[in-house]
């Protein structure tokens, strides 16, 4: 699967998608669940959190291991996904569309200055090395 | 450092296996969903590749009366041929070299299968201990030997419908005991709380009886879910729920420690001077998270600590086992640290899951 052009990305391996409402939804790629396996446990951070970029603000657990997933940019938690917590393996089955938190970012220009998809795709080629 | 591959390694990978650095060896970790490959095993069978488990036999005229002293568990318990023995093997602290299975074949043929990662340093224990009271017996081990687990309700008859003239043979077969099949050795055991066959192979001899296993429909299983089974059994992992430092007392292994009879073994006497002050339980996290090995347990009676964690697939919850104090009864409620929280756990009786369901009180 590739990562989607029109999303923006972290060397860390979380999506970063921009709503219509100036909102930004995180999920993990494709290429991060892959390297986890199946996921059973979601643990997202609360509403109204204050965020700095890079900061560890939520912990997804497959069978084989925990990970953490870092806040794209600074910023506040707006909504968490619910779904997840009774079906967590939508992150295994549709890694775009299984966000799991939403931010209201500080600036704008954060997210903006994200990985493209291509760059990102760069980091992926570069750990296989 | 190169990884050790087995006979078996082009199949995982022709299999789509996702391989992982297991102990020095590339194994397969999972073919696709490491759940799904538990599930298939539980619910109908599918095949394991454990040949980086080191087969060792032990010839000679002395070998039953060398074995009575090497071993906690009692070999005298295996008077038919073929019949097979769980034990631990002690250091004379009673700390515990490996966790085992031994095969009585004759009174001068024993065949005895280690863990990988504790294969030459078990073999050199046995050699140093033989030198000492029975130089004339012959210790070799078979790394040329391949071995595929064939697990699960069905794993009986699709070995017999791949294997033929093998139906004849082990039909009958009680459990926990092996037969020789020509160059094969079937033995109706395994690591996962289903029936089924483990099947030494010569090497050269494995990849084609993998794929006609695969033709059969037997799927390819990965360490992954063997993992997981193995935990829902209750049965223990070398490394993690005993080592070198832990006397099987502690490890949930005092149903393979013979104590009662007068034969003196290695370790015995430390376990006889060192009454157990912690024991292995059963803990299901009554909250959502995941236990884990090493994370900490609060009990009325002391700290503990989880040595297995996973999240149960059968069960659907977390599931462990930890070493607690000896005080702590089933039924009891503890605490586990993750990460900086406390959440709750409930004490059971393992195992949680064999042949297909759950067997422990939630």
């Amino acid at each position: 699967m590739s990562n989607p052009s029109n999303l923006k990305y972290t060397a860390s391996h979380e999506w970063v998608k921009s709503e219509a409402d100036g909102t930004i939804s995180i999920g993990i790629t494709e290429h991060a669940q892959e390297l986890l396996g199946d996921m059973v446990f979601v643990e997202a951070p609360a509403v109204g959190r204050k965020l700095k970029a890079k900061e560890e603000c939520t912990v997804v657990e497959s069978v084989k291991a925990a990970a953490d997933v870092y806040a794209p940019v600074n910023g506040v938690v707006t909504a968490v996904n619910s779904e997840l917590d009774s079906t967590p393996e939508k992150i295994n089955e549709e890694p775009y569309a299984a966000w799991i938190f939403k931010m209201k970012p500080d600036n704008a220009a954060d997210v903006a200055a994200l990985l493209d998809a291509k760059a990102y795709q760069a980091v992926v080629d570069s750990e296989a090395h | 450092m190169t990884l050790k591959q087995t006979p078996l390694n082009a199949a995982h990978r022709a299999m789509g296996a996702k391989m992982v650095d297991f102990g020095g060896w590339d194994m397969p970790v999972n073919y696709g969903s490491q759940i799904d490959e538990h599930h298939q095993v539980r619910n109908d069978c599918g095949m394991f590749d454990v040949s980086h488990m080191r087969v060792v036999d032990m010839r000679g005229a002395g070998v039953r009366g060398f074995l009575r002293y090497l071993l906690a568990n009692n070999v005298d318990k295996l008077t038919m041929p073929g019949k097979a023995l769980y034990s631990t093997m002690l250091l004379d602290n009673g700390g515990v070299i490996d966790d085992l299975i031994v095969y009585f074949l004759n009174e001068e043929w024993f065949r005895i299968v280690v863990n990988a990662g504790t294969a030459d340093k078990d073999i050199a224990w046995m050699k140093q201990q033989a030198a000492q009271h029975v130089p004339e017996m012959v210790i070799a081990d078979h790394p040329e030997l391949a071995m595929i687990a064939v697990q699960g309700p069905n794993a009986r008859a699709k070995v017999w419908d791949a294997l033929p003239g093998s139906k004849e043979l082990t039909e009958n077969l009680i459990p926990f005991s092996a037969v020789e099949m020509g160059t094969m050795f079937i033995a109706r055991t395994g690591y996962t709380g289903e029936d089924g066959f483990e099947i030494m192979i010569p090497a050269k001899s494995a990849p084609m009886f993998w794929a006609t296993l695969a033709e059969k429909g037997v799927k390819p299983i990965g360490l992954g879910a063997r993992d997981t089974l193995r935990l829902e059994a209750g049965m223990n992992l070398y490394g993690q729920d005993m080592d070198e430092t832990i006397n099987p007392l502690e490890a949930g292994l005092a149903w393979t420690v013979d104590l009662k009879s007068e034969r003196d073994f290695i370790g015995k006497a430390a376990l006889l001077a060192n009454p157990p002050k912690r024991k292995l339980v059963g803990l299901v996290l009554q909250d959502r998270g995941v236990l884990r090995g090493h994370q900490q347990v609060k009990t009325t009676h002391g700290a503990g600590e989880i040595t297995s964690g996973s999240f149960s697939p059968t069960l659907e919850k977390s599931i462990a086992l930890a070493r607690v104090p000896k005080e702590v009864q089933v039924g009891d409620s503890v605490q586990v640290e993750i990460r900086d929280k406390l959440l709750n756990a409930k004490v059971v009786k393992y195992p949680f899951a064999r042949n297909g369901k759950t067997v422990c009180s939630l």
